[in-house]
């Protein structure tokens, strides 16, 4: 399966406004993607579309081959997750919050999974500790740790450091590319910083106003980009 | 000032002494309140529960606005309407619950019963609104996101509850009414506290009051904890 | 322009202030069956007008009532516990006790008797066969008058009922609601006539069982409830003994205790107190 996701004319509209409106999109099988893009581009609910959480109004999406309908199996489901920019965490401890994530499979809680997963995201201090005393970089790895101790085949990450000091994004980053190279997890990253897509991503499209402007391997992305409204965002005009 | 000294070594004396007159007191205190917080809890938790989650329920005009109303209700027109329901004359005379402690249990659920119902609304309610879309990206089922809702709204559940009680074992109107005050069988601390006061008898009626107070804070202070361990601060 | 009308604004209030002199305020504290009658609210306004006062009426139990004298948080009491009045007077508390007017107790229960008392000349005697029988009895039980009355009728009738009995309720309530609950529960009760004859179309499971229909039939002269009217002494301090002391006069004199004689007689047939002060009895 080289695709894991195949979209064709998938539009999402809510009201009058158009906000995703992708004639053909291939997500590769085990690559990382990233999309940039001005804000109001229609990255998030592009995610969205693709974690399931939302039919689109028109249009097909295939995923690992089978057309997705409105309501996809629970088991297909699970094998899709996002970390957002805002991680949403529960009134718990740190280790409680990222057993969750096994608990809603009904999977018995593997603590040697989360140990091991607490112990790459620098958090093993932290594993009894209550959210509400986490700072931002810790929370999102928190997140991410949640996200990745299933074992999902498709990563997505909405502005995953959007906020973030170095450290974190560092941290962060160097864990998805680990993922990737170990278990061949699909990612896609939505990043307002092109240069977070150069580091991560093996392939980068632009998204502008619903549309997928370009999408080309990185290097080419970068350094040889073929539509005009991917030159001027990339020297930092303004571009919608 | 004197009174209040007096009153305080009443109070020592009389808990120090085990009589029991006032143990029999104390005793039928909780007995009723607690009791009476645990149908309103039964009944109004789950109601509260789903009506905070269901964010699009036709008539939630009209609803919400008659759950606060309730939350405001005078403990003695609470009082007077139950007796008049379960007098003689009114329509649940058969069942002889005026002037007995099921009459007052009655009463005080009545009056404890919005309190946990618009309060753990409000506390479901108060659950981050992306919550629900981070746990579905997460593979959970609409079952699993509400009892995960639910367990997250605890905090506020728990001061419902402490809500509720508080209001009950404070109140007199409702349980001097449907209960009568009848020594030894429905004088409670509060009804006990109006007699004293009525005979004069003062630093009685504020040594009954300090150890109403201390009652309050000793379930309060179990309650807290219980919150604490929930993750509350 | 600010400061001006304030000025005026001063000037404004402290006017009106002194146009009329403020009436008097006359505290006075009562029972709650003395209260409930509605006596006062006949009677007081006319004092009010007449001495340009105002009087504040604290109706609560017996005891508290006297315990607000002893306070001084009142200038004059007006109660019905004789021993404790002469007592309230001897202890200081009181400059002196005057007759004001009576009315007797009765003894009401479930119109269908089942302890057979009815026609017993003496409420003593009655209420031996009340605990006997171990019928249902409503006791005041909050130290009032009325439960003074109560106890020391027990006392004659050599019962001491015990408070855990299941037929001795001891409410810790006023007459209203003990009344109230002696028509619920079918109970028997002892209570001051004027209460009874104000709440009796309420009380429709009741009847007088010890007592006859008005105060001339009830041949017990341990049923007469004597009121008793007292100045608090003034050295308690913050006392306004000059318009207690007018009270007094005028709730003594013939024209008020004439006013007394006829209360009640439109509503229930016959007058709920009986005048006996002393300008009264002598006039």
């Amino acid at each position: 399966m080289t695709n894991a996701y195949t979209l064709t004319h998938v539009t999402q509209r809510y009201g009058d406004r158009c906000v995703v409106d992708v004639a053909s999109l291939r997500i590769r099988t085990g690559g990382i993607l990233g999309i940039v893009g001005p804000s109001g581009a229609g990255k998030s609910t592009l995610l969205r579309l693709l974690n399931f959480l939302e039919p689109p109004t028109e249009g097909q999406i295939d995923y690992r081959g089978t057309s997705i309908g409105g309501d996809p199996p629970l088991s297909l489901r699970r094998e899709v997750t996002t970390v957002f920019q805002r991680p949403i965490l529960l009134r718990r401890s740190v280790a409680a919050n990222v057993r969750i994530a096994q608990r809603i499979r009904g999977a018995a809680s593997d603590d040697d999974a989360v140990g091991q997963w607490l112990d790459r995201l620098g958090l093993s201090d932290l594993s009894d500790a209550p959210v509400r005393t986490l700072s931002a970089g810790e929370a999102q790895r928190v997140a991410l740790a949640r996200a990745l101790v299933v074992g999902p085949s498709v990563l997505l990450l909405d502005e995953p450091t959007g906020n973030l000091d170095p450290y974190n994004v560092g941290l962060i980053e160097e864990i998805i590319r680990s993922d990737n190279t170990e278990r061949g997890t699909t990612v896609v990253v939505v990043t307002h910083d092109p240069f977070q897509a150069r580091r991560l991503a093996d392939r980068t499209g632009l998204m502008i106003s619903g549309r997928m402007v370009e999408i080309a391997d990185t290097d080419a992305f970068f350094s040889d980009p073929q539509r005009p409204e991917t030159a001027a965002f990339l020297r930092g005009d303004l571009v919608y | 000032m004197e009174t209040l000294g007096r009153a305080f070594g009443d109070a020592l004396q009389l808990l120090w002494s085990m009589d029991t007159d006032l143990f029999e007191i104390v005793g039928l205190t909780l007995q009723v309140t607690l009791v009476a917080l645990a149908i309103a809890l039964l009944l109004g938790i789950p109601m509260g529960a789903a009506l905070g989650l269901a964010k699009h329920l036709p008539g939630r005009a009209f609803i919400v606005p008659l759950i606060y109303t309730g939350m405001g209700l005078p403990p003695v027109a609470v009082g007077l309407f139950t007796y008049l329901f379960l007098s003689n004359q009114g329509p649940l005379g058969s069942l002889g619950w005026l002037f007995t402690p099921a009459g007052m249990i009655v009463a005080q659920t009545i009056i404890a019963f919005p309190l946990v119902l618009g309060l753990t609304m409000a506390a479901v309610q108060g659950v981050d609104p992306d919550l629900p879309l981070q746990m579905r990206s997460l593979g959970a089922t609409r079952r699993q996101i509400a009892l995960t809702t639910l367990v997250e709204s605890r905090i506020g559940v728990t001061a419902a509850v402490v809500a509720a009680y508080g209001s009950i074992i404070s109140e007199v109107g409702a349980v001097m009414l449907v209960g009568g005050n009848i020594e030894g069988e429905t004088r409670v601390l509060t009804t006990a506290i109006v007699l004293e006061t009525r005979k004069g008898n003062f630093a009685l009626a504020l040594a009954l009051g300090m150890i109403l107070l201390t009652l309050a804070f000793l379930t309060n202070l179990v309650f807290h904890r219980l919150q604490v361990r929930q993750g509350g601060p | 322009m600010r400061q001006w009308i304030l000025v005026l604004l001063a000037v404004a209030l402290i006017a009106g202030a002194c146009s009329d002199a403020p009436p008097a305020v006359l505290s006075l504290a009562t029972t709650t069956s003395t209260n409930d009658s509605g006596l006062l609210d006949a009677i007081v306004p006319d004092f009010e007008e007449q001495y340009n006062a105002s009087v504040q009426v604290v109706a609560v139990g017996t005891g508290q009532a006297i315990a607000l004298g002893e306070a001084g948080d009142a200038d004059v009491i007006l109660v019905h516990s004789r021993s404790r009045e002469d007592a309230f007077v001897e202890e200081g508390h009181g400059t002196a006790r005057y007759d004001v007017m009576y009315n007797d107790f009765i003894i009401v229960g479930p119109t269908d008797d089942p302890a057979a008392i009815v026609g017993t000349p003496t409420a003593s005697d009655g209420m031996a066969v009340i605990a006997a029988t171990e019928s249902t009895f409503a006791s005041r039980g909050d130290d009032s008058g009325t439960h003074s009355k109560e106890l020391s009728l027990w006392k004659a009738a050599g019962v001491e009922p015990d408070p855990n009995a299941v037929w001795y309720k001891s409410l810790g309530q006023g007459m209203g609601a003990t009344l109230n609950f002696a028509n619920e529960s079918g109970a028997y009760t002892l209570t001051d006539r004027g209460t009874y004859l104000s709440q009796s179309d309420a009380l429709t499971a009741l009847g007088v069982v010890v007592g006859g229909a008005s105060i001339d039939e009830n041949v017990d002269p341990a049923l007469l409830n004597p009121y008793g009217v007292i100045p608090v002494t003034p050295d308690k301090g913050n006392i306004n003994a000059e318009l207690a002391s007018e009270f007094v006069k005028w709730i003594t004199s013939v024209e008020v205790q004439e006013q007394i004689s006829v209360y009640g007689v439109d509503a229930y047939g016959q007058p709920l107190f009986y005048p006996d002060s002393e300008a009264w009895s002598t006039r």
